[in-house]
Formats: C-alpha cells, sequence, structure tokens
C-alpha cells in the first residue's frame, strides 16, 4: 500500500477531493466505512475520514474532506503523486442497507461525502430516494450532479439563497415528515448540531434517523475509547459500534462538548467562527418555530 | 522525599570500594560473605529533576554495581528464581557471569531463554516473580533485599544494545513457508523471532502506524525508552522478518483470508487487551475523562508530550485524578506529573499491599509527588455547564473478606460520599479483549470475556491459527505474553514441520 495520491482536485474553497491508492481498503470497504490517516509519521495526527468512494478496479479510494485544522490543512498540501504518511482502513461497521421504501438522505456541507456511497447502496437496494442538500453557499455545495443520478428528487438549500432554497435542511425534512406517507427513514449526515436538529424534526413523527458521527479519535479500533459517545443509556464506541447510530438516541450535546475537547489549545481560526455563526442561525431558525 | 535521594555518584562509588574489596576471591566468596555484601540501589534521576522531563528514571546500575549485586547471589542449590520465572530463564548462570565481569557470557545465557531482556528487565514485576523466591531475601525475611535480578538483566542486555553489540541471530534455509504474525507486541516478537530462526518466513501485521503494540503506545518512555523497543524491531528485520503497519487483521483484511487468498501457512494471534473497561459510572462521558489507553496513547506514540512539536493534543490538567492501582495507573500518574499537572492523586479501592503495580513504579511515583487515596473509589462524576469534569463523587471503602483473587474484598463504607474537585480523570481499571478480530473471524472459538481459547499448545479452534499474550490471558504482563509466544511459535514449528 503506497497510499499514492493518483488525483486531487478541489470541490469549494476548503473542500478537496482526493483518490489514493489503498488496494486493499478498496476491496473491503463497505458504505459508511472510514479510514484513520496520518500525514506524519513521527509527529503527525491520526485523524478519521469517511470513505466518500472505492474503486476496487483500479485499486483506489476516494476521500473527500475539509480543511479545518492541522492535519487537513497539511493534507490539503499534499499533490498528486505525493503519498499519505499512514492509511488505515477500512474501519467501523458498515451502513445498514435494505430495502425500507422512502429514504431521505439529508446531506450538510462535507457531510454529502460519506452520504452518497449510502444513498447509492439504498437506492440500488430498490428505495425511493429524496436527498436534500444543505450549505451555506452555491459555492460550498459538493457532489451535487453525483447525488443528482442517485436521487428520485433533489432539493437544494443555501442559508442564503445563492442557490435552491433560502433554508435549512430543516424545513424540507420536516415537509417530507408532514406528508402521508411518512418517509420510511432517514439518514442524516453533516455537522453536529444539523444532525441533532434533523433528528429533532423527525423525532415527532417517528422517522426512524441514521446519523453518522464524526468524533475525536486516536487508534479507530476499540482501543482508546476517545471516541465514546452516550446514545441512549449506553456508551458506544464510534469507531467499533458505529458510525452510524439512531438520531434520536444520541446525546448529540455531550458529543459535541467532547469535539470540543482540546479547543481551548487549538487556534480559534476563521472556521471556527463561521462555524460557531452557523450554530447560532440553525438554534434561532429551529427555537423560533 | 529527595533528601533520601542517592545520587548517582555516591551509589557507583561505593559499589566500586566494595568491588575492589571483594574483587580477588568473587568466585569463591562463602555464603555468609555474599549475604553481608549491602544489596545495590538502582540509580535514578533526581525526584525533581525527572518531574520535568521524559527521560528514564533507573539510570542503570554501573558494571561495579551490577557485579556487587550479582555477587550476593548464593547459587544456591533448588534455584526457585527459575522456577519463578515465565519463562526459565537460567537465572544463576547469568548472575554468577556477571559477578565474574564475563557480559557475554551473562547475554548468551540470557538470550538463550528471552528475546527482550532490555524490556522484561525494565518492566517485568520482578518481585512476585523470580525474586519473590530468592534464597537470600528470604535468609534476609525482607523480599526486598532478594538479589535484584531484573536490574542485573537490564544491566546486561543495556551493555549488550552498547558496547557488546547486538548480533542478527542466524536464521535457518528458507522452509518455504510463512506464517502470519497479527500484533507487534511482546507476544507476537517472540513468535517472529522463534519462527524466523527456524526459516520460515515471518510477517508481522500492526494496526498501529509503528510495531511495538503495548511497549510502544502504553508504557512511557521514562519507564522503557521507545529507542530499546525500536532496536529489538530492528533486530527482527535485520533477521528478514517483514513488518506491515497500518493494517488491522480482521479489516484491511479477514484473518481467514491470510491464509485463503494470501496464501500463509499459519497465523498467530496476539492482539493483546485494547478495550479499556470504564466504570459505568454517571458522568464518564464528560470532556476530561480518559481511559489510561487514551491518556498513554496520546502521550507515548503520538509524543504529545512533546508540545511544540506534536500535532495530537493532550489535555491540560492541573488537578488529575487517576482510578486504578496497576502500573497503567503508576504510569499514567507519573505522565500527568510530567505534562506539568499541579496535583496528581491516584485513588485505589484496596489498600496500598493489594495494588497490582510493581513496588518500583509505586515508590517512585511518591518520589515524584504524586499522592495516593487507598481505600477511596469513585461514584459518579460531576460536570460543569459546558459537559467537562470538575469533581468526582468519591466513597470510602474497608476491606472485608479475601475474595476470588484472594485479595480481601473491598467494602463500601455507607455514607462516606465526599467530593473531589478535578479536572481530569484518568480511569485505568483494567483492558478487556478487544473483539474486532473475533468479530470477523467466524469459528474463533472465545470465552465470555472474549479471550481467544486456546490448547495446551496455544492452538485456538481453527487449524493452523494460535494465539498468545493477553488476548488469550487477559490483560497481564510482558513475559507471560512472551512465555506463551514461545510456546505458540514451537507449536506452530511443528505444525508447519509435519509430514
Amino acid at each position: 500500500m503506497s497510499n499514492r495520491i493518483l488525483r486531487k482536485e478541489r470541490l469549494s474553497e476548503n473542500v478537496y477531493l482526493i483518490r489514493v491508492d489503498a488496494p486493499l481498503i478498496a476491496e473491503e470497504r463497505l458504505p459508511g466505512q472510514f479510514v484513520i490517516l496520518s500525514v506524519d509519521n513521527d509527529f503527525g495526527e491520526r485523524i478519521p475520514l469517511t470513505i466518500a468512494d472505492a474503486d476496487s478496479a483500479e485499486g483506489s479510494i476516494t476521500l473527500i474532506f475539509q480543511v479545518v485544522g492541522k492535519t487537513t490543512k497539511l493534507l490539503s498540501a499534499l499533490d498528486v503523486g505525493d503519498s499519505i504518511a499512514s492509511l488505515l482502513g477500512p474501519l467501523g461497521a458498515p451502513t445498514h442497507i435494505e430495502k425500507v421504501g422512502h429514504v431521505v438522505c439529508v446531506g450538510g456541507g462535507i457531510g454529502v461525502a460519506p452520504l452518497r456511497p449510502i444513498a447509492e447502496g439504498m437506492k440500488k437496494a430498490g428505495n425511493r430516494i429524496t436527498a436534500i442538500l444543505g450549505a451555506r453557499n452555491a459555492e460550498l455545495l459538493i457532489l451535487e450532479k453525483e447525488m443528482s443520478e442517485i436521487a428520485d428528487e433533489l432539493i437544494i438549500c443555501t442559508d442564503d439563497g445563492s442557490k435552491g432554497r433560502e433554508a435549512l435542511v430543516t424545513e424540507p425534512l420536516r415537509e417530507l415528515c408532514e406528508r402521508e406517507p411518512k418517509p420510511d427513514m432517514a439518514v442524516a449526515i453533516g455537522p453536529p448540531i444539523m444532525m441533532k436538529f434533523c433528528s429533532e424534526t423527525t423525532r415527532p413523527y417517528g422517522v426512524r434517523t441514521v446519523v453518522s458521527l464524526n468524533t475525536i479519535m486516536v487508534d479507530g479500533t476499540g482501543m482508546c475509547g476517545g471516541c465514546r459517545v452516550t446514545v441512549g443509556e449506553e456508551t458506544k464506541f464510534v469507531c467499533v459500534d458505529g458510525p452510524e447510530f439512531d438520531g434520536h438516541k444520541v446525546d448529540f450535546d455531550n458529543m459535541m462538548a467532547r469535539l470540543n475537547s482540546y479547543r481551548l489549545r487549538e487556534e480559534a481560526d476563521a472556521h471556527d467562527c463561521e462555524l460557531d455563526k452557523e450554530i447560532e442561525r440553525i438554534k434561532k431558525n429551529v427555537s423560533g418555530t | 522525599m529527595s533528601a533520601e535521594h542517592d545520587s548517582f555518584e555516591d551509589l557507583a562509588s561505593a559499589a566500586r570500594v566494595k568491588l575492589a574489596e571483594i574483587a580477588p576471591r568473587i568466585s569463591d566468596l562463602k555464603p555468609k560473605d555474599r549475604m553481608a555484601i549491602p544489596p545495590q540501589a538502582m540509580p535514578a534521576q533526581d525526584p525533581d529533576e525527572r518531574r520535568r522531563n521524559i527521560s528514564e528514571v533507573a539510570l542503570g546500575y554501573t558494571l561495579e554495581q551490577a557485579r556487587v549485586e550479582a555477587a550476593r547471589c548464593l547459587d544456591c542449590k533448588n534455584k526457585p528464581c527459575v522456577d519463578g520465572c515465565p519463562v526459565g530463564i537460567d537465572i544463576p548462570g547469568f548472575v554468577l557471569s556477571v559477578a565474574e565481569g564475563d557480559l557475554k557470557k551473562a547475554s548468551e545465557i540470557l538470550k538463550k531463554d528471552t528475546l527482550l531482556p532490555a524490556v522484561c528487565g525494565r518492566v517485568c514485576p520482578q518481585e512476585t516473580q523470580c525474586q519473590a523466591t530468592c534464597t537470600v531475601g528470604r535468609s534476609l525475611k525482607d523480599p526486598e533485599k532478594a538479589v535484584s535480578i531484573g536490574r542485573l538483566e537490564r544491566f546486561v542486555a543495556d551493555w549488550e544494545r552498547g558496547e557488546g553489540g547486538i548480533e542478527v541471530p542466524e536464521v535457518k534455509g528458507s522452509t518455504g513457508k510463512t506464517v502470519a504474525v497479527v500484533g507487534s507486541g511482546p507476544a507476537g516478537l517472540v513468535v517472529a523471532a522463534d519462527l524466523r530462526r527456524e526459516g520460515h518466513g515471518v510477517t508481522i501485521f500492526e494496526a498501529f502506524h509503528k510495531p511495538g503494540g503495548v511497549m510502544m503506545y502504553g508504557i512511557p518512555e521514562f519507564r522503557l525508552p521507545k529507542e530499546i523497543v525500536a532496536k529489538e524491531i530492528d533486530t527482527l528485520l535485520g533477521m528478514g522478518v517483514e513488518v506491515k503497519s497500518n493494517f488491522v487483521v480482521g479489516k484491511t483484511r479477514k484473518l481467514m483470508d491470510l491464509m485463503e487468498k494470501d496464501g500463509f501457512d499459519a497465523v498467530f494471534v496476539g492482539t493483546g487487551a485494547g478495550l479499556p473497561r470504564f466504570m459505568n459510572v454517571e458522568g464518564e462521558n464528560l470532556v476530561g475523562v480518559f481511559s489510561a489507553n487514551e491518556y498513554l496513547t496520546r502521550a507515548n506514540l503520538m509524543r504529545a508530550y512533546d508540545k511544540k512539536r506534536a500535532h495530537t493534543p493532550i489535555y491540560d490538567s492541573r488537578k488529575v485524578a487517576v482510578l486504578g492501582g496497576g502500573n497503567v495507573a503508576m504510569d499514567a500518574a507519573r505522565t500527568a506529573v510530567r505534562l506539568g499537572a499541579e496535583e496528581v492523586h491516584i485513588v485505589y479501592r484496596r489498600t496500598e499491599k493489594e495494588m497490582p503495580a510493581r513496588v518500583e513504579e509505586v515508590a517512585h511515583a511518591k518520589e515524584e509527588g504524586v499522592v495516593f487515596h487507598i481505600l477511596e473509589n469513585a461514584k459518579r462524576f460531576i460536570g460543569d455547564a459546558e459537559g467537562r469534569v470538575e469533581a468526582i463523587e468519591c466513597v470510602r471503602y474497608e476491606l472485608g473478606e479475601p475474595d476470588d483473587s484472594g485479595r480481601r474484598r473491598p467494602v463500601e463504607i455507607k455514607g462516606s460520599e465526599f467530593i473531589f474537585d478535578v479536572d481530569t480523570v484518568v480511569v485505568a481499571i483494567g483492558n478487556d479483549s478487544n473483539p474486532l478480530l473475533q468479530q470477523t473471524t467466524p469459528g474463533l472459538a472465545c470465552n465470555k470475556w472474549g479471550n481467544i481459547i486456546v490448547d495446551e499448545n496455544q492452538k485456538t479452534s481453527i487449524d493452523g491459527v494460535y494465539a498468545g499474550g493477553d488476548i488469550v490471558l487477559g490483560a497481564a504482563t510482558v513475559i507471560l505474553a512472551m512465555g506463551e509466544g514461545r510456546k505458540a511459535a514451537a507449536a506452530i514449528n511443528a505444525y508447519l514441520s509435519r509430514d
């Protein structure tokens, strides 16, 4: 496994797609699974990234990531032909793909990347797919074309109305839940606050909602417990029990607090400010209805 | 505490004087003379100094100290020390060679039975094994005055690594057979070395980015320098063993695929006890509550102690509570001291006598200012408005009747609850077996705790698949893992040599 970067594409200002030579991972990987990578074996940090796609013929996997911290920043600086120092996977339990009927797939920002293979799997299993993609603005919207090929219906939302509806993803999600027959299932992947409010949106309608969590991890194999989350009454490890859980049972507030464990130490870069604003906006919106 | 600290220079010069006195007749000393030789203390970094660095605490004997300490061995007839050693090292043989100053011979004797003397000399619980039954300690009615076998083992291994020069063991001609070793901890390394020596092709698979298992991620630099572990791995590479890191068997490749698709003739599973146990009490998922695995992995493998260079962050702590009384708890507490915590507390529900940690680690922790709270335990964790831990509710215990482990059972004293302010908690109450490999390997029989079931030859329920170390034993020690590895290697060799 050389972990060589075969292709690199900038999807939006801070979002990159890379295709990486990793034949064994490409062969074993199923939708919903992730890798742990590090860009430096001596002092690097190990971070989880969901596998966006894989090509077992070429022996490659596709990763889509947003530059949010040191490691992703460094990863974005690698070029075609460079190798990723460490790449471990596929990790986590794959998505449980089954035919349930009508599945609403909600993707926020970078969350559309892990959502795509799940939507594809669900479609292949015979489900009708409604996709809701959300982003702050049109420029930050990713994989719209790919999702439009999978989904029977595609709804775009942007915070500033630069594309599609000027709304949060929870709005069309609620409308779908209000319609009869209700969707049979929802899959929501995106920032924790979005997954939290998607889960809150579907809860009163009893629409089962699966979320995919992206927590702090070190080893990714169940050894450190850094990724633990409270699900119902139980503690679960995202790396081996997840990454997908019943959104109605996840303690998102605890999860978000844990994600911020090292925040005091990390430089408050521009992204963090924007994230804070986004959280505020969503909160305001939901509490206002 | 540091007032009692003997300096390296004082210990070395005392030993020089003593050796000059006994050297001419060192091989002919009477038992009475040997018993009269004072036990040699281990030179260590000054506690105030070492609290601020991650360098090894125990500095190792000087040659003179080693020879004087070795001269204390009576070469008694029944050699209880050998029975106390899980791998049956010829202890009097190597110790007497040290006394005579023949370090090469001492090293050869050690290497016959142990692959990792530099590691075991440092981390073995000698006081409950070889040194527990030492005739010298018994005669002096103080087990702490037993011959310091572990320190001598370390001395010889360090000599070999330095002046002696490590010899890469000879490897027999290729048998054409290949073995996959899953996990690169102590058990896996022994299996790899033993089977490679027999001429089999060996590939080690390691999930982390660096091989060495618990010796890399768990045991801190100040107790086991990583350079020593790296040297041992280098020796294996020199023998032609292949190491594939970033490869998690069960996920990257299923165990059976290693045999069926990749053509390995046998597999050894030495994946260790890698599933941290938690207390299952309220507030355990608050920010600032860590498993010892996470805390130590960040500090050791990810080198978070190097705050300037490491990308991996580690929690900034002022007041740390470590729950547990084993070596891992001591390691976590002493790591917290080095990371700059103002106060570090060990909370243990039994008494110091029942602590599973090595006596030396407990002593070192105390010297470094770690505060011990015995007969106490956490009942729940209390968080602030932001979900960060700010206190523990503790409860006091007293010792009752002995339990299954033979230790007196701690019994909660009703109504003795109290609040203890902390900003960081490290849970170090043990590990269970990591189920990742078992889950993806149908037909691999495990017991109810998830440990792989093996027969007397370390063979599992699947033909050609063997297992050993903590994945079989539950959380144990480096030396027991090595012992199992040795047994497994012999069985695998026999299996591959059949017909």
